[in-house]
């Protein structure tokens, strides 16, 4: 099963480069029920590994994939705690 | 606090409710320290006020606040012109003694040309995507960022306390600097 089946919500900050992704992120998850599952969409070629990243250095958030779709990059962070 | 074994001032061994109680105790201490841990600490000192430099302590302020970090930004001299509501709109970009400018110095070095060399650094950050200063401060408030002025460089600037963005920090000096500094994972000087 991918990830993107279970999307709850979807953040897209299309456009935004270097923290923006991330700090979104960040205020997007605070808003997905436990157990939700939040896609980022992304043109910033960064985000891929700040992303990844944050969700290595941030306790209750799991990345569960990520993708590259042509111009965008696409991250499925899941909220477990 | 004692490091020292509780024993009995004949020098018995300790009975089994006194060592019961220690362990209690020892228990409750590593839990405190467990705590502290949990969170990690950053410390920037923000000492530049031209536009280019204005960025680097906000971008990782906001980011690291992102992380749940436990993030204050100490600004003085020229940084603290960064919280200063009017002039963060109109921080420059300075062309002379900057290598990284496509212009020899003395060209650099005539009227208009640090206003012209903002102006084309901010038309590249609209088209990037990048925030702007205003954006990333508020940003920054917003995920509870600590962005401190400097109280001595306030009155030496002679600014008003009201100047600043609200939910700045005022009222602080180097000593409140260096307790955070002491207390954090990661110092920074910028």
């Amino acid at each position: 099963m991918s990830a993107n089946d279970d999307v709850t919500e979807t953040l897209d900050v299309k456009g935004a480069s270097c923290p923006m992704p991330v700090v979104k992120t960040k205020s997007a998850i605070d808003d997905v029920p436990e157990g939700g599952v939040l896609e980022v969409l992304s043109t910033d070629k960064g985000s891929m590994s700040d992303i990844d990243g944050w969700a290595a250095g941030t306790s209750g958030v799991e990345l569960l994939e990520q993708v590259e779709d042509g111009d965008v990059y696409k991250h499925y962070v899941e909220k477990t705690a | 606090m004692s490091t020292e074994p509780s024993s009995t001032a004949d020098g018995a061994p300790p009975s089994a409710a006194e060592l019961q109680a220690r362990v209690e105790e020892l228990e409750e201490t590593v839990a405190d320290l467990d705590a502290d841990d949990a969170q990690q600490k950053m410390t920037i000192v923000a000492t530049q006020g031209t536009f280019d430099m204005a960025y680097p302590p906000l971008i990782l302020a906001s980011t690291a606040a992102a992380f749940g970090w436990d993030v204050v930004v100490f600004h003085t001299f020229w940084g603290l012109d960064i919280l200063h509501e009017e002039k963060s709109q109109n921080l420059q970009l300075s062309a002379v003694g900057n290598p990284n400018m496509p212009m020899p110095n003395a060209l650099a070095a005539l009227p208009g040309m640090d206003r012209l060399a903002t102006r084309m650094m901010e038309n590249r950050i609209d088209d990037n995507g990048t925030a702007t200063i205003e954006e990333l401060i508020d940003l920054s408030l917003e995920q509870g960022v600590d962005l401190q002025a400097c109280q001595m460089t306030i009155e030496l600037m002679e600014y008003d306390e009201d100047d600043f963005y609200d939910d700045v920090t005022v009222g602080v000096g180097a000593a409140t600097a260096l307790q955070h500094m002491a207390e954090s994972d990661i110092q920074l000087l910028v």
